[in-house]
């Protein structure tokens, strides 16, 4: 396999992870966030660290990485979690700011805005294929089990949850740190592919980014995040010559998948073999729809 | 005969209306009670304050000897208080399974690392709440709906699902917001005598606000009827039909409406 193709599927790869994230978060929650880019910053960050300056084997600054994001997960929890969901996202949105703000500026320990080098290569395409299967298997085992169902009903009806005995800000916090922790997880693996990070690489527009995907791939559906996302990943990559109006691509798919099909690709369904095999019927009905509205 | 609801002087306001005015109750176990009165009785208010949805502004509510006046609506719902609301609130983009799956959520008694991980512990338990999940939709008539959204049920069946989902809690107390509402008469009476038969098997009490008045009255061992937050009569049936305070405040005024 050549590099380039190696890179481009470590880079699908990392991510799916960060993505799938969100997924849980927003596409299961209905918490939207616009800073989990931030979260990734301090897994890379984090782990970077550890690995220079501790000299910590790379198992450990990873799992370092992903329990700080979740520390931190916890304490901004508790302060904004109980806000109503548009105020929510505003806290979000300044802490991923803040976060990489606040990364500038620790020089001395960050190495601010220049960016921070010289961290060893340890993510390999194995690590990142293997890190992918652990991340969905997880996700996929956490969303079918009660904890899942119980974020699913505070998505669809949180007053509705309360009544059932769901203790809704317990939940709604599982599922912001469960999100962080992937971040983390992203951005550690991240940082140890690139050997290089700057604040600017996590800032607003990989956060926008991240959540896009999640709702073009459709909200509730953990195949459709991951199918996003490799599609996503790979199309600036196809076409070198657009990749600089990749946030612009972002917004007008968003715009054009929220109009034609509201619950995006894959909207509260999973890719299956049932699923697959009905396929045809579905673009009949599709068309069929289509046609009695012209 | 053992009380399980005791409601002491309840008032909750909104700024300056008073939705409830010292309002009280008891329940004794085992019965249905009514709670009737025109739109705007805080009768809706009544519930959301026991389930602490609502703060109350003062007043006690004690439910089977233990204070829950000012605990979260999770809270109450775990202490064994369930309840349907009177414009539907179901989990509408899942399966009529899966709500009622969700809602049987402390029957699944196993840790987040054994659902990850997938032990043994994890299936015995999952199969087992399916299987009482699918019993009590069989109960409730809903048996061959399984695998439909909710949100795209007929509307009979939504309100038959809301009473499913808040049985699957095994409540003690069961508090349905006007259960047959828009339902004709005929419709009404035989979901209520339905009731009836749920409360006998799963040992329920039942505090029922309904609007068909006769309906009520077949059903309801006591009854209390409310007029802009204020409690203005409380009794059985027939103490209920012959008091002049209510005839003047709401059958009078429903009579003279049909
Ligand atoms: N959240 C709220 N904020 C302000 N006022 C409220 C609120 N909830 C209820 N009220 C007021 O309290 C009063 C009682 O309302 P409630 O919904 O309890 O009546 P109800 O007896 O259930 O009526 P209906 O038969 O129409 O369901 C009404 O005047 C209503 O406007
Ligand atoms: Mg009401």
């Amino acid at each position: 396999m050549s590099g380039y193709v190696e890179g481009v599927i470590i880079l699908i790869g990392i991510n799916i992870i960060a993505v799938l994230g969100v997924s849980i978060l927003t596409g299961f929650t209905r918490l939207f966030s616009f800073g989990n880019a931030g979260f990734m910053a301090i897994g890379a960050y984090a782990s970077a660290i550890l690995t220079t300056k501790f000299n910590m084997p790379f198992l450990i600054s990873l799992l370092g990485g992903m329990l700080m994001a979740a520390l931190i997960s916890l304490a901004l929890g508790k302060l904004t979690l109980g806000l109503k969901g548009d105020y929510f996202l505003i806290t979000t949105l300044g802490f991923g700011e803040c976060t990489r703000v606040l990364i500038e500026f620790l020089d001395p320990i960050t190495g601010g805005a220049r960016g921070y080098a010289g961290i060893p290569q340890k993510t390999t395409l194995l690590i990142v294929l293997i890190s992918v299967a652990l991340a969905i298997t997880v996700a996929r085992n956490l969303l079918n089990s009660k904890y899942g169902r119980n974020l699913k009903a505070i998505r669809e009806q949180e007053i509705a949850a309360d009544a059932v005995g769901i203790d809704t800000a317990r939940f709604k916090q599982l599922s912001f740190t469960v999100s962080a922790i992937y971040a983390g997880w992203a951005g550690a693996l991240f940082a140890h592919y690139y050997m290089f990070i700057t604040p600017a690489m996590f800032n607003l527009d990989k956060s926008s980014e991240l959540t896009i995907t999640v709702v073009i791939g459709g909200l509730g559906s953990l195949t459709g995040s991951v199918i996003a996302t490799t599609v996503l990943t790979l199309l600036p990559e196809v076409l070198r010559s657009v990749a600089n109006y990749r946030m612009l691509f972002y917004g007008i798919a968003v715009v054009l998948i929220i109009t034609l099909r509201p619950n995006g690709l894959m909207g509260y369904k999973e890719l299956s073999a049932s699923w697959i095999k009905n396929l045809p019927i579905q673009v009949r009905r599709m068309f069929r729809c289509r046609k009695e509205v012209a | 005969m053992k009380e399980i609801l005791k409601i002491a002087n309840l008032t909750k306001k909104f700024g300056g209306v008073c939705a409830i005015d010292n309002f009280s109750v008891t329940l004794e176990e085992g019965t249905v009670h009514g709670l009737i009165g025109p739109n705007g009785a805080g009768k809706t208010t009544i519930f959301n304050t026991i389930t602490g949805i609502y703060k109350p502004t003062g007043g006690t509510i004690e439910f089977m000897g233990k204070d829950i006046t000012n605990k979260k609506p999770y809270q109450v719902a775990q202490q064994g208080i369930g309840r349907t609301f009177q414009n539907i609130r179901l989990f509408s983009q899942l399966s009529v399974l899966e709500n009622v799956f969700i809602a049987g959520h402390m029957d699944a008694d196993y840790d987040l690392f054994a659902a990850i991980l997938r032990l043994n512990k994890f299936g015995k338990k999952e199969k087992y709440l399916r299987e009482n999940c699918i019993e009590l939709l069989k109960i409730l008539g809903l048996s061959d709906k399984l695998n439909e959204k909710a949100g795209s049920l007929p509307y009979g069946h939504q309100r038959k699902l809301e009473i499913a989902r808040a049985l699957a809690l095994r409540p003690k107390l069961l508090l349905l917001d006007e259960p047959a509402a828009g339902m004709n008469r005929d419709e009404s009476k035989e979901l209520v005598e339905f009731i009836n038969e749920l409360k006998e098997k799963f040992k329920l009490t039942i505090l029922m606000v309904e609007h068909h008045m006769d309906v009520v009255m077949s059903i309801c061992r006591r009854i209390t009827v409310l007029n802009f937050g204020k409690t203005i009569a409380e009794g059985t049936a027939k103490e209920i039909q012959t008091n002049k305070l209510v005839r003047e405040a709401y059958l009078g005024g429903e009579d003279a409406a049909c």
